[in-house]
């Protein structure tokens, strides 16, 4: 087990998502080789789920780490996709001993020297994003405290994910309403102003602007915005 | 999307899961996709809070754009009231990002929003109670909640009503905002649309006085508050060719 100081270094690196450029891919990295030092683990990959809920390989410590999860994820079957599942960790001390459980993957993780993997849900509340996994190249136990460290270090990183997708979510969904919302006030606008100018109804001044756009090849929002700012006036039809 | 609650705070996870719950157990009113779940949020909440209703405002650039859902028409038509007034709670709490609680319209702090609070007072409104909605830097709308009687709420209550502020947003960010080809959710768009008369109104009084596009709404506010007219309804008389003169508002009858 680490030290408490060295945990408390790493609980504060696995939050921190608030940095200038954060960047997923190797904040998930990251998280994968600090689940290695805090389990005592050899390796350590993990899978992140999409809205519809398919897992996909994000991040590995090592290369045999990254072939362990691709196989999961093509073969339908091992621990991160049981414990994705089950929403609970997966401990497996002995791999030898699981072949009845995952017959395609424990051979081969086993050919590949690995002797245990734990998975670890990353979970907020009821909601899972994925599964973090630890590799050992021999029978590791596990005790109660170190799933409880690796767990909440997994919920603490599931924490900066939720977060950092939350803001980027928020600001395209601000865009998207101040977007949509501008453009269709300007051309209300618009059209308001056209039909008082040519004493014509609403939907006549729409057709006017509509035309003139086009035959100038201006956007119907620009052309509309210089109307009502009295920057352009569109001819009579 | 969730944000950082503390999950040893079994409190909140329960109240979390309470609301959720709740919610997915109303009604949707016949109504799809987003608008139709938060449809579902505010007579959740109404419910929850024993109020009388509530209203999801989407906001930005400090206006208001139009009402996503409410419980009841009148907590719609309360939610428009802060575009046809330019001022309320939710202008505030979106600001100040927030919560702008306000147990008594009566004796609001500053006398704040004299025309927003008058006129919620005279559809029966006593308190009012406006939540942002927002993550980090970006904020995208309010979450009102409309109580008859004046009162505060109580710290169970604030905390539930919270809870739900952060599930709106939730709903917000998670749902599908956007159909396959970049456009908005049909419920939403709609909910911004609603406004389309006005500011075809709007266009024709920057003709009519000459004045720019903004002066011309706070022109046609002024006329519609001291008249009593809802604003929309003097749109719809601007379009059919009313015309505002330069000294309607000093001239009311």
């Amino acid at each position: 087990m680490v030290s408490a100081e060295r945990l408390a270094d790493l609980f504060v690196e696995v939050a921190d998502t608030l940095v200038d450029e954060f960047d997923l891919i190797d904040f998930l990295h990251n998280l994968a080789d600090h689940a290695v030092s805090v389990s005592g683990a050899s390796s350590a990959g993990l899978l992140l789920a999409d809205q519809d809920s398919t897992l996909h390989f994000m991040a590995a410590s090592t290369e045999g780490a990254k072939y362990l999860e691709l196989f999961q994820l093509q073969h339908s079957e091992g621990p991160c996709l049981d414990c994705y599942r089950t929403q609970v960790p997966v401990i497996t001390t002995d791999l030898s001993r699981e072949s009845g459980r995952w017959p395609d993957f424990a051979p081969r993780a086993i050919e590949a020297g690995v002797r245990s993997v734990h998975a670890f849900p990353m979970r907020l509340r009821d909601r899972v994003i994925g599964a973090l996994n630890v590799f050992g190249d021999e029978p590791m136990p596990l005790g109660p405290s170190d799933v409880k460290v690796v767990q909440a270090m997994a919920d603490v990183a599931t924490i900066a994910i939720l977060q950092e997708r939350a803001i980027s979510s928020a600001e395209v969904l601000t865009e998207q309403l101040q977007g949509a919302l501008n453009s269709r006030i300007v051309i209300e606008q618009a059209k308001g102003v056209i039909s008082r100018d040519h004493s014509v109804s609403v939907d006549a001044a729409f057709a006017v602007l509509r035309a003139h756009a086009r035959n100038t090849h201006v956007r119907l929002v620009d052309l509309a915005l210089d109307v009502v700012n009295g920057r352009a006036s569109v001819p009579r039809s | 999307m969730s944000a950082p609650y503390d999950d040893t705070d079994t409190d909140a996870a329960a109240r979390y899961a309470k609301a959720r719950a709740q919610i997915a157990g109303e009604e949707s009113g016949g109504l799809d996709g987003v608008v139709g779940i938060l449809h579902r949020l505010c007579r959740s909440l109404t419910a929850n809070l024993d109020i009388t209703g509530a209203a999801v405002i989407l906001m930005s650039a400090g206006e208001s754009d139009g009402v996503a859902a409410a419980s009841d028409e009148r907590s719609r038509a309360l939610g428009e009231l802060p575009f046809a007034m330019g001022e309320g709670p939710c202008h505030d709490a979106y600001i100040a990002r927030r919560p702008v609680l306000t147990p008594d319209l009566r004796e609001v702090p500053g006398g704040r929003w004299p025309g927003y609070a008058s006129a919620a007072l005279s559809s029966g409104v006593h308190a009012i109670f406006a939540f942002p909605l927002h993550v980090g830097a970006a904020s995208f709308g309010v979450l009102d909640a409309y109580a008859e009687r004046p009162g505060s709420l109580s710290i169970e209550q604030e905390a539930m009503a919270l809870t739900f502020a952060q599930i709106a947003t939730e709903i917000l960010l998670d749902g599908d905002l956007t159909t396959p080809d970049g456009k908005l959710d049909p419920g939403l768009s709609t909910a911004l649309d609603g406004r389309a008369e006005i500011h075809q109104a709007q266009g024709m009084v920057v003709v009519d006085l000459g004045i720019p596009p903004a002066q011309a709404l706070a022109r046609m506010r002024a006329y519609a508050f001291a008249s009593g007219t809802p604003l929309i309804e003097l749109a719809r008389k601007i379009i059919d060719g009313l015309t505002l003169s330069d000294d309607d508002d000093l001239n009311l009858e």
